[in-house]
């Protein structure tokens, strides 16, 4: 079955499409850019990696930009998948959700409206156990934006490791935070990945914080050979 | 030991991670072991040693389990519990003569309870989350539970531990899969 991912340049949809891969075709990656920081869909603050990542994986990209506006953004969702369609013939969509229905019911709304099948491999995944899968299978994710105390400045640009998933775990159980970060008290970018071609190498970044708000934002980066 | 029925259209294919995966984990929460079987490995031969069985959901444009019918008729004989979880329901209402027909509702749904049961939470109403394509008119003589605005939500054989409901419990109704956990555990 030809798959297209949803891909914001994350952890969970990056880990998604590789679960993608081991049993289907993932034909492309589907990016929707959001201009509105608020967005509840699309808005992370490295999406504009994505054609970076997608060259890493050697998997064409279909992208388009959206206004960010509640509802709007959900019709320019549907444009990229329909570009997607007709482009490269995909038949069902892939996506990284993991507790939101918020953004599953919509995703699998247009999905039906489209009669194309949906899938969502992390779906109520067990937090602990996908994390220490994510992690032992040789994906390389940083921390590029922190919303929520008790994340301080040092955990921008860190790599999501054992010692930082025994940290956030401790934050988990301290504060309420989701492991995963699905409430939005983190985003992370994927520079390496089990099915990526070369890794990403940062040349330049920079990074703003002020109470328990940061983001880590990468001006420069290029492919390396792995 | 609960068997776990995947619905999907291959063994352990995409929607395993979906559908079947976080029922187990609510399982395990309950200290129950479980194990995996497709349904197109179900037979008879599953049954020794089983204190329960759960067809789980699938993913919307998965019909496939539909056309084998033949598949389940051991259900038909079975003193063992029985949870239908969404297209696990629409098995259970093929096998004992209902009618599954075209009926989608998607994401949270108000779910009124018609008659209160065990397995259902303890309220007039509450809230699930839908994720189907087919619904179900339920088998002759099979009690209805619970029904939203368009649908039957939940049902009961008149005389077994057959359940069938139609929204998913493992989305922020687990409590649903606990209470029949329970009824596993209490059947001798």
């Amino acid at each position: 079955m030809l798959l297209g991912v949803l891909c914001s340049g994350g952890k969970d949809s990056l880990y998604a499409c590789g679960r993608a891969i081991e049993e289907e075709e993932v034909a492309c990656l589907i990016s929707v850019r959001s201009r509105n920081e608020e967005s509840y869909m699309f808005h992370t603050p490295n999406v504009h990696m994505v054609p970076l990542q997608a060259e890493a994986a050697g998997i064409p990209l279909v992208s388009v930009e959206t206004e960010g506006k509640e509802e709007a953004e959900l019709s320019d969702l549907a444009r990229a998948i329909r570009l997607a369609v007709d482009g490269h013939g995909i038949e069902g969509i892939v996506t990284g959700a993991l507790l939101s229905v918020y953004q599953s019911t919509r995703i699998q709304r247009i999905c039906r409206d489209l009669d194309l099948w949906c899938f969502n491999p992390l779906w109520h995944a067990d937090q602990e156990r996908y994390m220490g899968r994510l992690i032992d299978s040789g994906f390389h994710a940083i921390i590029t934006g922190v919303f929520s105390a008790p994340f301080d400045a040092t955990w921008l640009g860190r790599r999501i490791d054992r010692k930082s998933l025994a940290e956030l775990k401790q934050f988990s159980e301290k504060y309420g935070i989701t492991l995963t970060g699905e409430g939005g008290e983190y985003e992370t970018l994927v520079l390496d990945a089990p099915f990526f071609k070369k890794r990403i190498v940062i040349d330049e970044s920079g990074a703003g914080y002020c109470n328990f708000r940061g983001i880590f934002r990468v001006r420069n980066a290029r492919l390396e050979a792995k | 030991m609960i068997l776990l029925v995947d619905l999907g259209y291959r063994p352990d294919s995409l929607p395993r991670d979906e559908f079947v995966n976080p029922v187990a984990r609510i399982v395990e929460g309950a200290g129950i072991s479980w194990r995996y079987r497709h349904y197109s490995g179900f037979n008879k031969e599953e049954l020794p040693g089983i204190c329960g069985i759960i067809l789980c959901g699938t993913a919307l444009k998965d019909n496939g389990f539909l056309e084998h019918p033949e598949r389940f008729t051991c259900l038909l004989e079975s003193p063992v519990p029985v949870l239908g979880i969404c297209a696990g329901m629409q098995v259970l209402c093929q096998v004992f003569d209902g009618v599954v027909q075209e009926g989608s509702e998607i994401g949270m749904t108000n779910i009124r309870v018609c008659r209160p049961d065990p397995i259902l939470p303890d309220r007039d109403s509450f809230q699930a989350y839908e994720l189907h394509s087919r619904a179900c008119d339920p088998p002759p003589g099979w009690i209805t539970l619970a029904v939203s605005d368009a649908y039957v939500q939940a049902v009961r054989h008149p005389g077994r531990p057959y359940f069938g409901v139609m929204f998913h419990p493992e989305v922020r109704n687990e409590h649903v899969v606990e209470g029949f956990l329970g009824i596993c555990r209490k059947k001798p």
